[in-house]
């Protein structure tokens, strides 16, 4: 039985991203992960929602929703968003021994997540990204 | 996020304080560039930083490597606990001249 940590729905902006990384602090802290693990999941989550305000909304404007919740062993991080549906077979992460700018936030997604989907949304009108962690 | 210059020797200095976010770090590149277009050899002292994000540290590449191609010098100093840990991540600790104070460059 999952259990909903928090929930909000914000608009897809840089200016938001403080409040996204307090959320997810918050609810991290709520969830009783540890304070080096808490800021990996930060990390985590940021990276998420920049590459869905940079790519996947481009340059036009919608909303996110923010959900965490909590089951035996898991807490997970899901992010909707409601633009042009992205096809997650190409979002990889890249080779880190080229160094050049960019790039780099899908790998640290993948790196301190133990877990990550990406789907389109049910009515197939933008993009879910579901970051799960354990917490045994 | 603040962002600030000084000159030191023959060193500037691009201090970057707060959260290096994609919302404040088209700043902190725009600063790290213009000094290294303007023929400097710069340091950007990380010490005040609390979060970097990739776009963040995809500022710190690109004066890495106009620094490069420009024959001049770039280093980080006095890097904070939370920019190591991104650019550990990144691999990018061992890529990056980093020294713990401005003096160990400019007395080097």
């Amino acid at each position: 039985m999952s259990q909903t940590i928090l929930h909000k729905r914000f608009k897809a902006h840089t200016d938001q991203l403080k409040q996204l990384r307090d959320w997810v602090r918050e609810s991290a802290c709520k969830a009783g992960l540890a304070d080096d693990r808490i800021e990996q999941v930060v990390i985590g989550v940021n990276e998420a929602c920049m590459n869905i305000i940079e790519h996947a909304y481009n340059k036009d404007s919608g909303d996110i929703i923010f959900d965490v919740t909590q089951e035996t062993g898991q807490l997970t991080f899901q992010l909707t968003d409601f633009a042009k549906a992205v096809d997650s077979s190409c979002i990889k992460p890249r080779k880190l021994d080229d160094i050049r700018p960019g790039g780099l936030g899908v790998h640290f997604i993948h790196e301190v997540m133990d877990k990550v989907e990406y789907q389109p949304s049910e009515d197939g009108k933008g993009n879910i990204i579901k970051m799960v962690i354990t917490t045994d | 996020m603040e962002c600030s210059t000084s000159q030191e020797g023959d060193y500037v200095i691009v201090t970057l304080k707060g959260e290096v976010d994609l919302h404040y770090s088209p700043e902190a590149r725009k600063q790290i560039l213009e000094q290294l277009k303007n023929n400097k050899h710069v340091l950007v002292d990380l010490s005040g930083v609390e979060y970097i994000d990739s776009s963040g540290i995809a500022s710190l590449v690109e004066g890495f490597q106009l620094a490069r191609s420009s024959k001049l010098e770039f280093g980080l100093v006095g890097v904070s606990d939370a920019a190591r840990q991104v650019l550990e991540l990144a691999r990018l600790d061992k890529v990056f001249q980093i020294k713990a104070t401005v003096a160990e460059f400019t007395e080097a």
